[in-house]
């Protein structure tokens, strides 16, 4: 009965709402926990319960397996890629959740644009494999060994460059296939406030990766 | 005696798999589209090849309107009772469902949903058409019994609207389906949806709800526009 009752209020006491304070701290616990072992090339503190971690494309695997297996990372969110052109690079983001202190870390993996490859880590969690084939498909990205990779995701029989990309020019690819109707015309309010009020600013600035 | 059988199913299972990476060293088939056998209904064993067998290769044909009173009488007829294919293809598909309650009611207008392609003389394109939905739409028309007729909702359909420069829907339907009445808006009002059913009564009430008759005219046009934007084009050119 007494062990029954210190059951009871100990998982009270781990359900309770964390505050603002308790998450931020435990999250700097990790990072430090982290350093010890790995050498991240760089972190961000988005919020009090979501990092960012960017870290080696061939530590990524350990990484992962060490915050699965010993840091409660039980439950992967999502993956996900950013096209770094400026870099030559492609970001790839895998979003981990830890659900007994309710906060999340994502890891960041650069690796490169022209031979855009990563280790497929289906067999940690099985549902990754369907975000490698989208991003196979979106990206051009290798998986070795991820199942069902060449298998159409969601367009069937694209045979252009990966559509994802930013140097696909989707306007341009438009206008050559799918017959534009002539007398078109833009009201677009960046598109009159780059002609009309602001001539001299530069069509496209390079984005700060840090926001 | 388990054991052979196990035996000759293991070979049966390696014969099967050798003979399938052949096929697909050839061409990918769809696992609905292999070669099998149906037993028929007074027990016989037939082969079926569902690319061939179950779809028809033949080209649609002309039926021209011919004694003008009697066409008058079955326009008249055809214009009060539009039957509407339940196929939502874009945004514009959350539009209909209000006209079926009472408020909008359009079965006073004769005009009612219908779930297959076969009970449905009219096809109701609504916003944006993404290239994969247009196979699944090519194939829904066809198989619809002519006459047949085509509303165009919203104005992705007339010129791509907001996604005129994405690399995954259309531009213009027209060039791809014949196209009787047009919807502007973005999106249009379930009221308007209400207009344009009665915009295309009166067209067929005046004998020019003849589009069925001028995409069997503009079959080779209509089917090399299609053929050049559906890149794995795996089903047969006309499959009613």
């Amino acid at each position: 009965m007494e062990h029954a009752r210190l059951q009871l209020v100990n998982k009270l006491f781990n359900d309770r709402p964390k505050s603002y304070k308790y998450n931020l701290f435990q999250m700097k616990l990790l990072i430090d926990r982290l350093t010890q072992h790995y050498n991240l090339t760089d972190y961000k503190q988005q919020r009090h319960n979501l990092a960012f971690v960017t870290v080696d494309k061939q530590l990524s695997p350990d990484i992962i397996t060490h915050l699965r297996d010993y840091e409660g990372f039980s439950h992967f969110v999502l993956l996900s890629c950013v096209d770094w052109i400026e870099d030559d690079k492609l970001q790839l983001t895998y979003l981990l959740n830890q659900p007994n202190h309710k906060y999340e870390i994502g890891v960041r993996v650069l690796i490169d644009r022209k031979n855009p490859e990563m280790v497929s880590l289906h067999k940690m969690w099985k549902q990754i494999w369907t975000y490698q084939r989208e991003l196979h498909e979106a990206f051009g990205i290798i998986f070795p060994g991820s199942p069902r990779l060449e298998e159409n995701f969601v367009l069937e029989g694209w045979t252009e460059k990966p559509h994802m990309l930013r140097d696909f020019d989707t306007k341009e690819y438009a206008e050559r296939t799918y017959f534009p109707r002539p007398g078109r015309t833009s009201n677009d309010p960046a598109t009159y406030m780059r002609e009309k009020l602001y001539p001299n600013q530069p069509v496209t600035a390079k984005t700060n990766k840090n926001d | 005696m388990s054991d052979l059988n196990i035996n000759q199913k293991v070979s049966e299972m390696l014969q099967r798999s050798e003979a399938n990476a052949q096929q697909d060293e050839k061409t990918f088939v769809r696992p609905e589209d292999e070669l099998r056998e149906v037993v028929a209904p007074d027990g016989s064993i037939i082969k079926i090849n569902p690319l061939y067998d179950y779809y028809s290769g033949e080209r649609p044909q002309e039926d021209k309107p011919k004694n003008a009173i009697v066409e008058k009488f079955l326009n008249w007829a055809r214009s009060e009772s539009i039957w509407v294919l339940g196929f939502g293809t874009g945004c514009g598909s959350i539009e209909i469902p209000p006209l079926v309650t009472p408020r909008y009611d359009m079965f006073r207008f004769g005009v009612q949903m219908r779930a297959t392609p076969r009970q449905s003389n009219a096809f109701i394109i609504s916003g944006y058409l993404s290239v994969k939905t247009l196979k699944r739409v090519i194939r829904s028309y066809e198989q619809m019994p002519s006459p047949k007729y085509v509303i165009a909702l919203g104005s992705c359909t007339i010129n791509g609207g907001m996604y005129y420069d994405s690399y995954s829907t259309i531009n213009r339907l027209d060039k791809y389906l014949p196209v009787d009445v047009y919807i502007a808006g973005c999106m249009p009002r379930p009221e308007a949806l209400l207009a344009g059913f009665g915009e295309l009564k009166r067209l067929i009430k005046e004998g020019k709800g003849e589009k069925a008759n001028e995409y069997a005219r503009n079959f080779d046009e209509y089917k090399a526009n299609q053929k050049k934007i559906i890149k794995d084009w795996n089903m047969p050119d006309y499959n009613w």
